[in-house]
């Protein structure tokens, strides 16, 4: 059974007024446990609006939202359960940082599942290693960090409730390309070490063609596309119509295969480009 | 949730209230308060009630914006009416235990809550036609012979129009570090008054820590663009008197002489 599953979900902004804006638009999408699914679309294409659905932030105008087969709206008191299960890490999450120091920071969810402080204890520690804050950084106030720090605490602040899902709006944003590879990593070491679910929403294709298994992509509050890298990057035609690109190495790939090279126009990663370019240079000097 | 608030918004438009002169819209508003006030007999009133209908038909502010803004307001409308209703003395024409109702708190009671209603209405046509940078303005230009005597007038006008520009913002970051830290399983909903008093707390340092980052950020940008007060600073908009702002302060003398006339009437008419 699914983990995630929304059911026609739509989400109308100030309802009934004149301000009334649809973001979300009849999403139905099923995430099973254990994926990687990267979620790309423009700026205002409902990205956010549909993450802060699947852990009850926001309640759907219509429509429904399941989480191991269960609708999370059955009974209004019941909704922090879900919150704990599907932990969502906002974008620019360094805002939310309020405690004297980092390890305290970091608690504030433990705390309010009313764990044991041992507990507690064991799993701030688990999450602040897993995004590679170490000792001394947790006994110094947040506000003291570095803008990559920051985030990786914060990050750390909802991995630290151990949820099963893993949701996280543009986690790079803003961040130097070492910032980036550096939180992108870890992801990939929560995803792999705890078999979390892990929804990352990202502009960068790159990042989602070389981390995601299968790709969502939003336009106009609509679900464009839902379905596997390779699936999704052969209609790079229709992503480019929408303002999306492909990844830089894909986009080479295709102008050597257009010239007549053989080369696999859908491929997304360097590193993957690189062997092929290899046995192709092999063949043409041997 | 907070969003939903529209009193003291600003809805963009282009209708003539629009594009009138702010210090005529502040002028105007003043004196429709006053009018309000100097109005107290029934026909009067409805020339007061009148002129704001008439006013938001030229904006071209839907009614419903309206009545959304007045909604919060009329548990008080309610009870300053009760209040009036028993404690104006005159003819009573129905009384229980010590309390008695007269003709008079009834027509008082009427009257009270169309001229809230109006006042309300009024003031909040001025904000919901007026940018709050136009308002500012306008603020400045009419209290600027204040400032000759000494008073910090461009520099109060600053101040206000920097609140009012950053007060959608904050709002729109209260409202994401709220979900951030529900997502975080923070319960602003339950528990006693102290709880909920400690669940504020990480509310609100992040939101001081953003506007006082925010704060500094505005005044380094300032500075960089040589802000130094307003000695010497002068407009990028000229504000002019144009033909609307004449006709509408003329129409406005035209309601108050009106009221004037119709009190007396009003007055005249309850006598017999
Ligand atoms: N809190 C809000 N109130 C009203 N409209 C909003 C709000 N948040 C987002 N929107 C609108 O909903 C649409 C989708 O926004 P969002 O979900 O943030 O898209 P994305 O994350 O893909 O950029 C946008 O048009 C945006 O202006
Ligand atoms: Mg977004």
């Amino acid at each position: 059974m699914a983990i995630i599953r929304t059911e026609n979900l739509t989400h109308i902004y100030s309802k009934g007024t004149v301000f009334a804006e649809t973001a979300v638009e009849n999403v139905s999408i099923e995430i099973e446990k254990g994926e990687f699914v990267g979620v790309i679309g423009h700026t205002g294409s409902g990205k956010s609006t549909l993450i802060q659905h699947l852990n009850g932030l926001l309640a759907p105008t219509s429509g429904r939202v399941l989480i191991d087969g269960e609708d999370i709206w059955a009974n209004k008191k019941d909704i922090r359960r879900f919150r704990f299960k599907v932990g969502l890490v906002f974008q620019y999450p360094e805002y939310q940082l309020f405690e004297e120091t980092v390890y305290r920071d970091i608690s504030f969810g433990p705390k309010n599942m009313n764990l044991s402080p041992a507990e507690i204890d064991s799993r701030v520690l688990e999450a602040a290693a897993l995004v590679g804050l170490g000792g001394d950084i947790l006994e110094k106030s947040p506000f003291e960090l570095s803008g990559g720090q920051k985030r990786r605490a914060a990050i750390a602040g909802v991995v630290a409730m151990r949820p099963e899902v893993l949701i996280l709006d543009e986690p790079t944003a803003g961040l130097d390309p070492r910032g980036r590879e550096l939180i992108l990593g870890e992801i990939r070491r929560i995803h792999e070490k705890t078999g979390t679910t892990i929804l990352l929403v990202s502009h960068s294709m790159e990042d989602i063609a070389r981390y995601a298994g299968r790709v969502l992509v939003m336009n106009k509050a609509r679900v464009f596309c839902y379905d596997t890298v390779d699936a999704v990057f052969s209609r790079a035609e229709e992503l480019e119509g929408m303002g999306l690109s492909v990844p830089q190495i894909t986009r080479v790939c295709r102008e050597l295969a257009g010239m007549g090279y053989d080369l696999d126009p859908n491929t997304y990663t360097v590193e993957a480009a690189k062997a092929r370019l290899l046995t192709l240079l092999g063949k043409g000097e041997g | 949730m907070f969003r939903d608030i529209s009193i003291g918004q600003y809805f963009p438009g282009e209708s003539s209230v629009h594009r009138m002169d702010p210090r005529m819209k502040l002028i105007l508003t003043f004196s429709y308060v006053v009018m309000l006030f100097i109005a107290f007999s029934g026909p009067s009133l409805l020339v007061g009630a009148l002129f704001v209908i008439i006013a938001y038909r030229v904006a071209g502010i839907p009614v419903r914006l309206i009545l959304r803004g007045i909604k919060p307001i009329i548990p008080i409308v309610i009870i300053t009416g009760i209040l009036n209703m028993f404690f104006v003395e005159g003819k009573a024409i129905f009384s229980f235990w010590v309390f008695s109702v007269s003709a008079e708190g009834v027509r008082m009671a009427v009257l009270m809550a169309l001229r809230i209603l109006c006042l309300i209405a009024g003031t909040a046509l001025m904000t919901y036609t007026t940018s709050p940078i136009a308002l500012t303005d306008g603020i400045e230009l009419l209290f600027a012979p204040l400032g000759r005597l000494g008073a910090p007038v461009h520099e109060i006008a600053m101040m206000m129009t920097i609140t009012l520009r950053f007060i959608p913002t904050l709002i729109e970051e209260t409202d994401k570090i709220m979900s951030a830290q529900k997502a975080r399983g923070g319960d602003l909903e339950s528990g006693n008054f102290l709880q909920r008093v400690r669940a504020l707390i990480p509310i609100l340092i992040p939101l001081f820590v953003s506007a006082f980052r925010r704060a500094e950020e505005l005044a380094l940008a300032m500075e960089c663009r040589c802000y130094h007060g307003g000695e010497g600073r002068t407009r990028m908009r000229i504000l002019k008197f144009s033909s609307a702002d004449v006709y509408s302060a003329l129409f406005m003398a035209g309601c108050v002489a009106a009221v004037v006339a119709l009190n007396r009437l009003g007055a005249a008419l309850w006598a017999l």
